[in-house]
C-alpha cells in the first residue's frame, strides 16, 4: 500500500465527484436541456422581435403597472436628467 | 441446502456467462466493432446524443431497469419451491436477459439510435408495429397498476415504513433543490441523502402511521391506491429536476447499499434453505409451474421493458459499440442478481417449514411479503439490526423501487395518449394534463376492476404482467433475429429464446383464459383475450417476416 499524497487525494476526489455528477444527470440531461431549450427559444423571440421593431406585447401590458409605478418612474427620469418619459407608451409629466 | 453456497453457486454461473458466452456473442454475433463509429459520437448534440463512459452508462441502465419486479416475481414463483425459480432466474438471465439486452442495443445502435419500436415498423412490418405500441401500453398499464397495488398492501403490512417512505420524497425534492441552485456539491448531498433516508429508515419503528381499515366509505387499501396515483400524476407533470431526478439518484445509491446489506447478511449468517427445493404440495389453486413459472419471474430472467431503456436512452449514449457488452449483458446480469436474492430470502429467512407454508398459503401470496418477512429474518440475525428496522429498510427499498417505476410508466403512458391524440386528431388530449388524467384512469380502473372493490385483487394480474412484457422482448428478439438472418449470420442464439417465449406466453395464456373463465372475472377475460390475440399476431409476424429476410437474403447472394 503506498500512502497517497494530497493532491493525488484531491485529483481522486475530483475524479468522484465528476463521476457522481454525471451518474446523477445522465438520465435526465435530454429532459432537462429540452426544458432549458424552450425557455430560450422565448427569450430569443423576444430579443429578436425587439431588434426587428416588432412591438412587444408585453409592453402594453406593463401599462397595468403605470399607477403603481408612477411615483418612483418620475424621480428616476428626473435623476437621469429627462424633463420628460422617455418612453412612448409610459407616459409621465 | 445452504443459502450462501446457492448464492455463490448463481454468481458463479453468471459470472462465467459475462465471460464466456457474452464474449462469444459479442464477437461472433453480434459482431460488435470498437471502431464503429456510434450515434452518440456522429449526432452528439448536448441533449440526446452523448457519448457517456461505460461505468456512468452502465449504472444508469441498471438502475433504470431493475425496479421492484425482480423482487415481486421471483418472491411469488418461490411457491413451486427454490430451485426452479433459481434455475430460471440463472439461465434466464445468461441465455436469454443478457442477449436480448445486448442485442436491442446493438439493434439500435446499427440504426441510428432508434427505439425497437419504431425498428419493428421498418424491419419486420407496420401491422408489427401496431401490435408493439398495443403491448407496449399494455405493460405500461399494468405494471403502474399492479405497483400501486404492490405499494398499497407494503403500507397496510408496514405500518413501520409510512414515514421513511414518503419522507424519501421530500428528501428527494430538498436534494433537488440543494443541487439545482448549487448550494451543495453532489458528494456532500450523496451523503446527506442516505445519511437522511436511512436515518428516517432508523426513526420509522417509532411512529408507525396505519391507515385505518375503512376511510371515508373506502377500504384502507384502496385510499392509499388513490393516493399513490395522485401522487405519481404529480410527480409526472412536474419538471423532472424538482423530484424524478433527485429521487432517482437516491434510489439508486439505495440500491447498491440495500443489495450489499443483503449479500452481507447471507454471507454472514449462512441461513438454510428453509423451502422445499421442489414443492409437490402446493396450495389449492396454485396454477401448474409450466408454463406459469416463466411469465412470473419476468425481470430478472427476461424482460421486454429491458428493450425499451436499452434501446431508447441507453443506445445514444454508448460511446464505443463494444461497450455494449458491458452495459447491456452486465446490466442484465445485476438485474438477476437482484432476482437471486430476491429468492434466497424469501426461501431461507424464515424460522421453520411451516412459517414458510403460512406465507405462501396461496398463489399469489408471500410476494414482496415475504420478501421483507425473509429478508428481514435474515439481516436481524446476520447484522443484528432490529428485526422491525430491517423490515423498515426492505420495505422502503421495495416501495421506492416500485415508486420510481410508477411514475416514470405514468410519464411514458402520458407520452402514447398525446401521441393517439396527435394520430387521431384530438387537440385536447395533446395537453399533459388530460393525458395524465387519461392515463391515471385507464390504471385505477385496471386496479379496481382486477377483483374486489378495495384494490385487492390487483395483484391477480401479475402473471398477465408476465406474459405481456414477455410479448414485449419476443418482439424485440424478432427485430434482433430478422437483422441477423438479413446480415447472414447464426440466427438460433436469438431465434431459440424467442420460440421458447412465444410457445410458453401463449400457453400461459390459455392456463389464465380458463382460470380467468372458471372465476368469472370477465374483465380480466378480455384482457387476456387482447393479450392472446396480440402474441399470436406476433408468432405469425415472426414466421412471415423470417420466411421473407431468408429468402430476400439467399436472393441476394
Amino acid at each position: 500500500m503506498s500512502s497517497k499524497t494530497p493532491s493525488e487525494w484531491r485529483a481522486w476526489l475530483g475524479r468522484a465527484r465528476f463521476f457522481l455528477e454525471e451518474v446523477y444527470s445522465t438520465r435526465y440531461r435530454g429532459a432537462i436541456a429540452r426544458a432549458r431549450r424552450d425557455e430560450d427559444d422565448l427569450f430569443m423571440l423576444l430579443v429578436f422581435a425587439e431588434m426587428m421593431g416588432v412591438p412587444n406585447p408585453a409592453a402594453y401590458y406593463t401599462l397595468e403597472l403605470q399607477p403603481l409605478l408612477l411615483e418612483r418612474f418620475h424621480d428616476w427620469h428626473k435623476r437621469q436628467g429627462m424633463e420628460h418619459s422617455p418612453l412612448d407608451h409610459f407616459r409621465c409629466c | 441446502m445452504s443459502a450462501a453456497i446457492l448464492l455463490a453457486i448463481g454468481l458463479v454461473l453468471m459470472a462465467l456467462g459475462y465471460f464466456i458466452y457474452s464474449k462469444f456473442i459479442a464477437e461472433k454475433i453480434y459482431r460488435l466493432d470498437p471502431d464503429y463509429r456510434t450515434p452518440a459520437n456522429e449526432f452528439e448534440d448536448g441533449i440526446d446524443f452523448v457519448p457517456t463512459n461505460k461505468f456512468v452508462l452502465w449504472g444508469h441502465h441498471f438502475t433504470s431497469v431493475a425496479g421492484a419486479a425482480p423482487i415481486v416475481g421471483p418472491a411469488i414463483a418461490v411457491i413451486w419451491g427454490w430451485a426452479p425459480a433459481f434455475a430460471w432466474v440463472v439461465f434466464g438471465t445468461i441465455f436469454f436477459a443478457g442477449v436480448h439486452d445486448t442485442g436491442a442495443i446493438w439493434a439500435s445502435v446499427r440504426n441510428k439510435a432508434r427505439s425497437v419500436g419504431s425498428l419493428t415498423g421498418d424491419v419486420v412490418g407496420k401491422r408489427a408495429r401496431s401490435i408493439f405500441m398495443i403491448v407496449i401500453f399494455l405493460v405500461l398499464l399494468m405494471v403502474n397498476a399492479v405497483f400501486a397495488v404492490v405499494i398499497a398492501n407494503l403500507m397496510m403490512s408496514f405500518p413501520t415504513a409510512v414515514v421513511p417512505v414518503w419522507g424519501a420524497i421530500i428528501v428527494a425534492l430538498i436534494i433537488g433543490q440543494l443541487i439545482y441552485r448549487r448550494i451543495l456539491s453532489l458528494p456532500v448531498v450523496s451523503v446527506l441523502g442516505v445519511v437522511a433516508l436511512y436515518a428516517m429508515i432508523w426513526i420509522g419503528p417509532s411512529v408507525p402511521l396505519q391507515m385505518p381499515a375503512e376511510v371515508a366509505g373506502m377500504s384502507g387499501n384502496a385510499m392509499w391506491i388513490l393516493l399513490l396515483f395522485l401522487y405519481a400524476a404529480i410527480a409526472s407533470v412536474l419538471p423532472v429536476w424538482v423530484l424524478l431526478q433527485p429521487r432517482d439518484y437516491i434510489n439508486g445509491l439505495q440500491l447498491f447499499v440495500g443489495l450489499i446489506v443483503l449479500y452481507g447478511a447471507i454471507v454472514l449468517l449462512n441461513p438454510t434453505m428453509i423451502a422445499p427445493m421442489l414443492n409437490i404440495d402446493v396450495p389449492a389453486g396454485t396454477p401448474s409451474m409450466v408454463p406459469l413459472l416463466f411469465v412470473t419471474i419476468a425481470c430478472g430472467a427476461i424482460s421486454g421493458f429491458h428493450g425499451l431503456v436499452s434501446s431508447g436512452t441507453t443506445s445514444k449514449q454508448l460511446n464505443r459499440e463494444t461497450d455494449a457488452r458491458f452495459v447491456g449483458y452486465f446490466g442484465a446480469i445485476g438485474e438477476g442478481g437482484l432476482a437471486l436474492a430476491a429468492i434466497l430470502v424469501a426461501s431461507a429467512g424464515f424460522a421453520s417449514l411451516a412459517d414458510w407454508q403460512a406465507m405462501y398459503s396461496a398463489f399469489g401470496q408471500g410476494g414482496v411479503k415475504a420478501f421483507v418477512e425473509g429478508g428481514a429474518f435474515i439481516i436481524h440475525n446476520g447484522l443484528g439490526v432490529p428485526e422491525v428496522t430491517a423490515a423498515t429498510l426492505l420495505t422502503v427499498m421495495a416501495a421506492l423501487f416500485a415508486g420510481t417505476t410508477m411514475d416514470t410508466g405514468l410519464r411514458l403512458q402520458r407520452y402514447i395518449f398525446q401521441e393517439w391524440g396527435e394520430i387521431y386528431k384530438q387537440e385536447w388530449m395533446t395537453k399533459p394534463l388530460p393525458a395524465t388524467l387519461l392515463a391515471v384512469g385507464t390504471c385505477l380502473l385496471l386496479a379496481f376492476g382486477a377483483g374486489g372493490a378495495d384494490g385487492s385483487g390487483g395483484m391477480i394480474i401479475w402473471p398477465l404482467f408476465g406474459t405481456t412484457n414477455q410479448l414485449l422482448a419476443g418482439l424485440t428478439l424478432l427485430v434482433i433475429t430478422v437483422m441477423l438472418v438479413h446480415l447472414r449470420r447464426p440466427m438460433w442464439f436469438t431465434l431459440a429464446p424467442l420460440c421458447f417465449l412465444l410457445v410458453m406466453t401463449v400457453i400461459a395464456l390459455l392456463f389464465q383464459l380458463r382460470s380467468f373463465y372458471e372465476t368469472g372475472n370477465w374483465f380480466l377475460l378480455g384482457l387476456d383475450i387482447v393479450v392472446l390475440v396480440a402474441a399470436v399476431l406476433v408468432a405469425l409476424e415472426c414466421a412471415a417476416a423470417l420466411k421473407r429476410h431468408r429468402a430476400l437474403a439467399a436472393s441476394e447472394s
